[in-house]
């Protein structure tokens, strides 16, 4: 892999090289190929006094950036995040996607307890107060749904990064390691799994297997600094990093520890991948190394040739993401990608490339590689072993189409 | 349904245990004054009751109660049939099929059902009480949960139309795809790319 990267990933290679001299050549063309170069505003600078102090802010009014939604339901569907919008690792907590089976509800954190029972030692309720009172641990954590990007190996092509990848997120999440929670009930030794519920409608449940939650799970409280917002489970959420979205428990307000699965509908049948063998695979939960250029990318348009940036996120629940390559070609060769420093585990990373398109059509797309080894494989490579039915945990590499005219397509 | 936690019944029985705790915590402070102290309020056996509604594949966890898929099916056309159409057939895109797909799973176009795909009954029974009806979950009684349970087993050919679910029979029946799941096998799929190839 060393060697591998070594050779074909050259940041510094002719045509992903970046100094300041071919800069100022590319930025001179554009001037003269578009007659871009903006006119300084005279009158840019009010008046009058500008707008008082107010208790939450808000975004400016020219920012427009949504999450969107295709559920023919609007209290059991999903909405997508704007991946293409986003810069940075973290995703704004109104921008995280939303998946939820049986709407939003409204819970008074008052009111709100969680109890942990089963086969403990002591059984307990825990207010939201009382989990603030205990050690509280902050880490940053991807969410990506198990259906994420369902539709590419179909060869149905999500148009742009947030049809492609939306129900992809992450946060910061701060709360209390589970760890310390079963060091206050006390794990009899028989307890193998967690059945972790919910307070929705659809008391969903999912059970979980007690080394995850020896080794790295969380009950979170806060959200990017501020409370959980009610869409992504207020007050209190399972976090269970670089595991599917669905089995961190929203709205977490009972774990019960037990002996085996309960089976729920969503394990044992619904977050299944049925292979072409008729066989399914049954808690197949983390999800593989991905990636996703975000710019430029499908529904965007380059005005001209020249320098560009080509950037996007990498995230990899097995292991750290290692390195993401970037192919204009199409995968015909790949350079070497700058990670976002800190690269943090389960975390997203954030990519960069220097690029100098010369105006010829490109296929623009990225690959994750994790410290495990693991590549990041193309939708065809996917499709040959799992067929087409397992529609859930896909990771393909996505692609876009730049055509002669700027123009960007999936 | 969280609120309801918050009842303290048998506040006398539950100072005592708190006492108790108490008592532990001294206990375990004396011995490590770093220890983190017990902040949960101890559960009692009628709040965990109150809001245990787990069932395991072996049957633990079902209430009392029994229903036949003749009484299932006219609470089906009532409470269910709007969504799921009346014979289990599935109204896409929202209300997804029941009924069917039996030997479909290792062909081109598998039919994932109930009856088809889910390896145990109780986990049907589970879904329905904790889920269904879909706009009003928690509404149908452990009865009526037995009965359409039962009618959709009786749908899908799995049990005769006279037979009673109830907490015994239930956890007996054997799915057809009882054996189709397998563990993770991933990684499954493995870098064959060129520039893979050429290292």
């Amino acid at each position: 892999m060393k060697n591998k990267l070594k050779k074909n990933a050259q940041p510094d290679s002719e045509s992903g090289a970046y100094t300041r001299r071919k800069f100022i050549a590319a930025a001179g063309a554009a001037t003269t190929v578009a007659a871009m170069a903006p006119t300084l505003l005279a009158d840019d600078v009010p008046s009058e006094l500008g707008a008082p102090m107010r208790p939450y802010g808000e975004r400016s009014p020219y920012e427009k950036s949504v999450r969107i939604s295709n559920s023919p339901l609007k209290t059991t569907g999903a909405s997508l995040s704007p991946l293409q919008d986003l810069n940075g690792t973290i995703t704004p907590s109104a921008l995280h996607y939303e998946r939820h089976h049986s709407g939003v509800p409204a819970i008074d954190p008052e009111k709100h307890q969680l109890l942990v029972h089963g086969l403990v030692d002591r059984p307990l309720i825990f207010s939201i107060a009382d989990l603030k009172r205990l050690p509280s641990v902050s880490r940053t954590h991807f969410l990506e749904c198990a259906g994420n990007s369902t539709g590419e190996h179909l060869g149905q092509l999500g148009a742009t990064p947030q049809l492609a990848a939306g129900l992809l997120s992450c946060s910061e999440w701060t709360g209390v390691s589970v760890t310390t929670l079963f060091k206050e009930v006390g794990v009899k030794p028989q307890a193998k799994w967690v059945l972790a519920e919910g307070a929705d409608a659809a008391r969903l449940a999912r059970s979980v297997p007690m080394a995850k939650m020896m080794d790295d799970a969380m009950v979170a409280y806060s959200q990017n600094g501020e409370a959980v917002r009610p869409e992504q489970g207020y007050p209190l959420r399972l976090i269970l990093p670089g595991w599917e979205g669905n089995i961190n428990i929203k709205w977490l307000h009972r774990m019960e520890l037990i002996d085996q699965p309960a089976m729920t509908r969503d394990e044992a049948a619904f977050y299944t991948d049925l292979l072409p063998s008729g066989k399914a695979r049954q808690f197949g939960v983390m999800m593989e190394a991905k990636s996703i250029v975000t710019r430029p990318s499908g529904g965007q348009h380059l005005p001209a040739p020249g320098f560009y940036e080509i950037t996007g996120v990498a995230w990899s629940g097995r292991a750290t993401v290692k390195a993401v390559e970037v192919s204009t070609d199409g995968g015909i060769s790949w350079k070497l990608a700058t990670l976002q420093q800190p690269v943090l585990k389960h975390s997203v990373v954030r990519f960069r490339m220097p690029w100098t398109w010369d105006g010829s059509p490109a296929t623009i797309g990225s690959r994750c590689i994790d410290e495990s080894g693991y590549v990041q494989p193309t939708s065809r490579e996917l499709v040959e072993v799992r067929g087409l039915a397992a529609y859930h945990h896909h990771n393909g590499i996505k692609w876009w189409n730049l055509q002669a005219n700027g123009d960007l397509h999936a | 349904m969280v609120t309801c936690m918050r009842k303290r019944i048998a506040f006398v029985l539950f100072a005592a245990v708190s006492a108790a705790a108490t008592g532990m915590l001294a206990q375990t402070a004396s011995k490590n004054s770093s220890a983190i102290p017990i902040v949960g309020q101890p559960a009692t056996p009628a709040e965990i009751k109150q809001e245990d509604i787990t069932v395991l594949p072996n049957g633990r966890g079902l209430p009392d109660g029994s229903g036949t898929p003749d009484q299932g099916e006219a609470i089906y056309k009532d409470q269910c049939a709007g969504c799921h159409g009346d014979n289990g057939q599935g109204k896409p895109p929202t209300g997804v099929t029941l009924v069917g797909g039996i030997g479909t799973l290792a062909t081109s176009k598998p039919v994932k059902t109930i009856g088809s795909y889910w390896p145990y009954a109780i986990s049907v029974w589970d879904y329905i009480h904790r889920s269904m009806p879909y706009t009003e979950p928690g509404t149908l009684s452990a009865d009526e949960t037995y009965a359409v349970t039962a009618f959709l087993l009786f749908k899908n050919g799995i049990i005769p139309r006279d037979e009673a679910m109830n907490k015994d029979t239930l956890p007996k029946v054997r799915m057809p795809n009882r054996d189709g799941f397998i563990a993770d096998t991933r990684p499954d799929v493995h870098d064959t790319s060129a520039a893979t190839k050429a290292k």
